[in-house]
């Protein structure tokens, strides 16, 4: 492939390779070309679109014009904005340390001799494969305020006086829906690292414990470094997943109560779609992708680096 | 947590013992592994649980936590899901979502694998920047395009129909299957599609007649998770439709089972349990291909 192709040739003489290094570009356009169209047609321009739509008036049924940074003015002084942008940083924050943890916890214990080990796998990740939208219906029903099986289960064992107010109150409705995410999110987190896990030699383990390392040193030195480049992919997928949730919100709260669920992606649509304010929608959704970077420049590099810290290639 | 000083003695006398042999004394593994995985379980599963028991309970029992035990049903009905088939547009909201979600996933499948090809076989000049490039486009996320999408999807005329989600959910589509089925075009040998070469065949016949028949496994792969996705995509299709007979499952049974303050759990429940059957089911069959699309895509 290094040998530069000879477009001048017209003719197919110059043998079987030529004629194979001359259509490679044009084949290639051909063969890009149906999945190009809807990349930039339905993906590339609307990412351009939105950018623009931020810095105009338009709304429903009507074409904006262009306002400068207005509507970015605007939000800078808006309360809702702000407590949106702090409810889906510690959302993000939250859910992503606790499906980490436990995600790790559970792929551990898959990784371990189990009978039924591919049955336990594969009802693990149901919570996954499920509709969010149908899963977060039964949590709505789950953190019902009258009604909940948690409240009711929690005061007949004598726990708690009366039933809990899941999503009425917004500390509680914050926990709940951090909640109902990481219960969705843990089976992507460990069923990736189990797979990450069993490419880790058993003889490594053996020779860690040959020489003496107990299990946390024989976790610690061995497998979570080999783990570490699959923990930077699964995380930044896990963060960035999070970061623009919106099902689960829609379903749970909308929002509320008085705000204190908002994340970007709801309030970006409430002021979109119902409220008819396309600029204003759009910008709260441009500012998701300076964050978006941040986060995802952070979960992969912050944790690629300690890959060549701690010896390992490239 | 006296299980640990039982182990701790023998474990430094045996040498001849297999490497990880300690861990399997049977008090410290119940401790340590099943009854951490039985309430991970348990957790897991239960709003399942409840989403069917929920479906199938009378009303009468629903909120009677005195005469009758939440976690059971006695007596159990088929009112709600009587309900749910003949008095609400949930059958046409499936066939909606089984239309789109297989027209989308064959569009979707179609454009990746020419892609694929093209990106890792045919080596056009700035493959690996498309390449990269499509990495990239998989993790723009739909929560910041659906206000432009729907702008464009308006302005072409094709707002609350099926095509409006037909056309836009290979965005997110074309990116993971091209992706993954990059990986899988690196794995069939070079020297196949050489000797091809030299006996003559164009590269359509080469991609037709050997490279397509060997990535099986991977269109397999790529296929179902497409479909799940698309089955489970909520925001476009709660944006770009409108009309009850044009709407997908989730936001059907959110949008129109959902009045007032009256919540019709029972037939709400059966909605979700049958809006998460048929991918349960699928997911069921392909579960190995499924892990395998979804670590894959991880793993690059």
């Amino acid at each position: 492939m290094s040998s530069p192709s000879g477009n001048g040739s017209p003719g197919r003489s110059g043998g079987l390779l030529l004629r194979f290094n001359n259509s490679r570009n044009g084949l290639g356009l051909v063969f890009m070309l149906p999945a190009a169209i809807f990349l930039l047609g339905f993906l590339t321009y609307p990412l351009g679109l939105g950018v623009w739509l931020g810095f105009t008036d338009t709304r429903i049924g009507r074409a904006g014009d262009f306002v400068g940074l207005q509507n970015y003015a605007y939000l800078m002084d808006d309360g809702v904005f702000w407590l949106s942008v702090f409810n889906t940083v510690v959302y993000t924050l939250v859910a992503s340390i606790l499906k980490f943890a436990l995600g790790l916890w559970l792929a551990l214990i898959l990784n371990e001799k189990l009978p039924f080990k591919s049955f336990f796998r594969a009802i693990v990740l149901l919570p996954w494969v499920v509709p969010t939208v149908l899963s977060a219906l039964a949590f709505w029903w789950i953190y019902d305020a009258q009604f909940s099986i948690l409240s009711w289960s929690l005061m007949k064992l004598g726990l708690i006086e009366q039933p809990i107010n899941f999503l009425g109150d917004p500390f509680n409705a914050r926990v709940s829906v951090i909640a109902a995410n990481v219960w969705r999110g843990i089976p992507f987190v460990a069923i990736s690292l189990l797979a990450g896990l069993q490419t880790i030699p058993v003889s490594l383990q053996e020779a860690a414990s040959l020489d003496g390392a107990t299990p946390w040193k024989r976790f610690r030195y061995v497998t979570l470094p080999m783990l570490t480049p699959i923990i930077a992919v699964v995380m930044t997928f896990s963060v960035l997943f999070t970061f623009t949730d919106f099902q689960l919100i829609y379903v749970l709260t909308k929002g509320g109560p008085v705000n204190a669920t908002h994340l970007m992606a709801t309030l970006s649509f409430q002021r979109g779609i119902p409220g008819g304010q396309l600029g204003e929608g759009a910008a709260i959704a441009v500012a998701m992708i300076p964050f978006l970077l941040a986060s995802i420049l952070f979960s992969f590099f912050g944790l690629q680096r300690r890959k060549w810290q701690q010896g390992g290639t490239d | 947590m006296n299980t640990q000083d039982k182990t701790a003695a023998p474990d430094g006398l045996r040498d001849d013992a297999e490497g990880m042999s300690y861990l399997s004394h049977l008090p410290r593994r119940i401790v340590v592994i099943y009854l951490p995985l039985a309430i991970f379980v348990f957790v897991l599963l239960f709003p399942f649980y409840w989403m069917a028991i929920t479906a199938v309970k009378p009303n009468s029992q629903l909120t009677d936590y005195e005469n009758y035990s939440p976690f059971w049903v006695v007596g159990a009905t088929l009112e709600h899901i009587k309900y749910l088939l003949f008095e609400t547009s949930y059958p046409g909201w499936l066939w909606n979502t089984i239309l789109v979600s297989v027209a989308s996933t064959f569009l979707s499948l179609f454009a990746s694998v020419f892609a694929a090809y093209a990106i890792e076989r045919v080596r056009f000049t700035g493959a690996r920047t498309t390449g990269l490039l499509i990495f990239l486009a998989y993790l723009v996320p739909p929560s910041i395009l659906f206000i432009p999408l729907a702008f464009i999807v308006f302005n072409i005329g094709i707002y609350d129909s099926r095509f409006a989600l037909i056309f836009t959910y290979p965005t997110f589509l074309i990116p993971f299957c091209t992706w993954l089925l990059m990986g899988y075009f690196r794995s069939i040998p070079y020297e196949l599609e050489e000797s091809a070469l030299v006996d003559g065949a164009t590269r359509w016949q080469i991609l037709r007649r050997i490279i397509l028949p060997l990535a099986v496994p991977g269109l397999i792969s790529a296929g179902i998770f497409a479909f799940t996705l698309s089955w489970n995509e909520f925001i476009y299709a709660l944006t770009f439709i409108q009309s009850s007979e044009n709407k997908t499952i989730p936001v059907g049974v959110l949008t129109e089972l959902v009045r007032g303050d009256i919540f019709e759990w029972g037939a709400l429940m059966a909605g979700a349990l049958f809006g998460s059957l048929p991918v349960v089911i699928l997911y069921s069959f392909f579960v190995d291909h499924y892990v395998s699309s979804m670590t894959g895509a991880v793993k690059e």
